[in-house]
């Protein structure tokens, strides 16, 4: 069942119907009338296996939640919120994620500040501007094959790019971390993204009517204008849900920075006197990903539960901005449509 | 571009004015730039993977590469091993996700009434947005003591059967998503035929649809085996470390992904050891142009199979 609600602008009064539209496809209709209600066990079976088989990832998405949770219980008993905000120890009863947490925050900032421009620019550029040649189809299979790759292998060009050529070579780091800074995991996840920034974006602009773009042409908006004003404004809260949506893919992404920097000890520390420009050139740093990595290969026991309260902060965080990006979606479409 | 050509065939000008063209251009140039970087990426991807595999096998003897085991530091190279090992975990990963991401995908395609799709089709996203880290933990101590250790009691404490059931729940997702809009994509014509000749609805959609979904669906079954050979957080945990060439899915090894995240882990990154950290490169180079050929397979198969309704 689905609600239907109409409104008349002239007098404001509206009016809500409810219509069943979950059945009304015609090959539904033509199902019913030709199989009638006859029960059949093989339909009824492989029906029932269908079923089974989608619910078993409910089954073990809620396994995965509980146990975890579970597992997490003693480390938010015995010391409430405050491993969150305690610093990397060698010490179980000790250790915290703050480091990783901030470090994950700066990561995303990277992956914000290049990824998302750059996604949307290529993305205007091959729906809005390219003509249907070689080289525009050569872009686009480069693109989807880009985001085929694995997500080490980004790991590989980060160090050998960024840490490597930018940092060592360009910028002469050479001691201390030499280059294994945040600036290179943080362009590592940007890169590592961006090929799907650029799909999710070019599907957003494909949804926009070509009829919104031919009525601007046909009052002399030029082709910049036409995107500024009309197909962006339309398309951007789907953009802004597919990059929110790919943004926390790359915080959740710990493979890459196993090779672009990230810190592996469990005990680092950054400068008390360090300003935000050291804190980005020349400081160690770790992410949240990497801490759940660290403490879930410890030998020691106590560390089991860090690193489930590590994964449950992490996924707190995750969930929280889909959700979020999910729910603003749906608004939104409703709103536009 | 439907747009465009429009604009050309009515062949008016409308555009006027030398600094709102020249805007233009500027404008198309910048966006033209950053389409043109996933060139870039590209190409120094290569270059990255090719440049240091070379100096790798330049700087080892080749027959170190079928010495036994995968023993960086102990200068023996044995890819096999590690493919061996990758092999192990993709065919139980296949084995979970194949199943179950058909399923799914037939069900939500040709069974699920728009309520229950809309409540169930979310679960499956929520499950592709769980960190591949954070299977890896679930693999390590839930599916390892209690389902590997269920069937099998003297299975290693590391092994590909849970590594690899973690990759494939990972891998399901992307399994019913892809294989389901292939089955979305068949014209309801079909179904209605199919009806229309006595068929039952078992018979409809397994008979009829996912034939005619065959394409999009060995697609998505390629991708999924690109994704599960590419999968590294699951493995580094629970696959163990073992370079020993081993068939026996109870047991642990080194896999290609493995081998590289121990590598930029572990301390084989010393200073003086720099063929054993560059076989890194070599693995990674190996990786990359599997899993660029199966994707591009995967293209191949969806264009050439594809029935045209």
């Amino acid at each position: 069942m689905s609600s239907v609600s109409v409104s008349f602008a002239d007098t404001g009064r509206s009016i809500e119907m409810t219509v069943d539209i979950s059945a009304i496809t015609t090959t539904e209709v033509v199902r019913q009338s030709i199989e009638g209600r006859r029960f059949s066990p093989v339909n009824a079976l492989v029906a029932f296996a269908l079923l089974f088989s989608l619910l078993s990832s409910v089954v073990i998405l809620v396994t995965l939640l509980v146990d975890t949770i579970a597992a997490a219980i003693p480390v938010f008993q015995a010391r409430g919120f405050s491993f969150i905000t305690a610093s990397l120890s060698p010490r179980a009863e000790a250790a915290g994620i703050w480091q990783g947490i901030m470090g994950s925050l700066a990561l995303t900032a990277f992956v914000i500040v290049v990824a998302f421009p750059l996604g949307v620019a290529a993305a205007v550029y091959l729906e809005e501007y390219a003509p249907d040649n070689r080289v525009t189809r050569f872009i686009n299979a480069n693109i989807r094959n880009l985001a085929g790759v694995p997500s080490i292998v980004y790991g590989i060009l980060g160090l050998f790019l960024f840490v490597e050529v930018l940092m060592r070579g360009v910028f002469g780091a050479s001691t201390g971390i030499a280059g294994r800074n945040v600036i290179a995991g943080g362009l590592t996840l940007a890169v590592l993204v961006l090929p799907i920034m650029i799909i999710t974006t070019s599907e957003a602009l494909r949804a926009v009517p070509g009829g919104l773009r031919e009525a601007s042409f046909a009052v002399g908006a030029t082709r910049w204008e036409t995107i500024r004003h009309h197909v962006l404004p339309v398309a951007i809260p789907a953009i802004l849900t597919g990059s929110v949506l790919t943004i926390a893919r790359a915080f959740g992404e710990s493979a890459p920075l196993l090779l672009a920097g990230a810190q592996l000890s469990l005990f680092f520390s950054v400068a008390s006197d360090a300003s935000f420009f050291d804190l980005l050139s020349d400081q160690p740093y770790t992410a949240l990903p990497i801490i759940v990595f660290n403490f879930a290969r410890q030998p020691q026991a106590e560390f089991v539960a860090l690193t489930a309260a590590s994964i449950v902060v992490l996924l707190v965080m995750l969930l929280t901005v889909n959700a979020a990006a999910v729910l603003a979606r749906d608004r939104f479409e409703r709103r536009y449509r | 571009m439907a747009t465009a050509e429009t604009q050309r065939e009515i062949g008016i000008d409308l555009t006027g004015d030398v600094r709102r063209r020249r805007r233009e251009r500027v404008v198309k140039a910048i966006f033209f730039g950053a389409a043109g970087i996933s060139i870039l990426i590209s190409v120094a991807i290569v270059l990255a993977l090719v440049g240091k595999a070379w100096a790798f096998l330049s700087s080892i003897e080749l027959n170190q590469l079928w010495a036994s085991g995968w023993f960086p530091r102990r200068g023996r190279f044995q890819l096999l091993a590690l493919a061996v090992h990758t092999l192990n975990v993709t065919a139980v990963a296949m084995l979970v996700a194949v199943p179950f991401g058909l399923g799914s995908a037939v069900y939500l395609s040709e069974y699920a009434r728009s309520g229950v799709r809309r409540v169930l089709k979310p679960t499956l996203e929520i499950l592709a947005g769980i960190p591949s880290v954070v299977l890896g933990f679930f693999a390590l101590q839930f599916i390892t003591p209690n389902i590997v250790r269920g069937l099998f009691p003297g299975a290693q404490s590391a092994n590909f059967l849970a590594a690899g059931i973690a990759v494939g729940i990972l891998t399901i997702p992307l399994v019913a998503s892809v294989s389901e809009d292939a089955m979305r994509a068949v014209p309801s014509s079909l179904r209605e035929a199919s009806y229309g000749l006595g068929a039952k609805q078992w018979h409809t959609a397994l008979r009829v649809v996912f034939p005619a979904a065959i394409s999009g669906i060995i697609a998505a079954v390629i991708l999924g085996i690109s994704r599960a050979i590419g999968e590294t957080m699951v493995v580094a945990l629970a696959a163990g470390l073992n370079g020993l060439m081993t068939f026996n899915p109870t047991e642990g090894g080194l896999t290609m992904t493995g081998a590289i995240a121990n590598l930029a882990v572990g301390s084989d990154q010393v200073a003086g050891d720099v063929a054993a950290f560059q076989s890194l490169f070599f693995v990674g180079l190996v990786l990359f142009v599997l899993t660029l050929a199966l994707n591009v397979i995967s293209e191949r198969v969806v264009r050439r199979y594809r029935q045209k309704y």
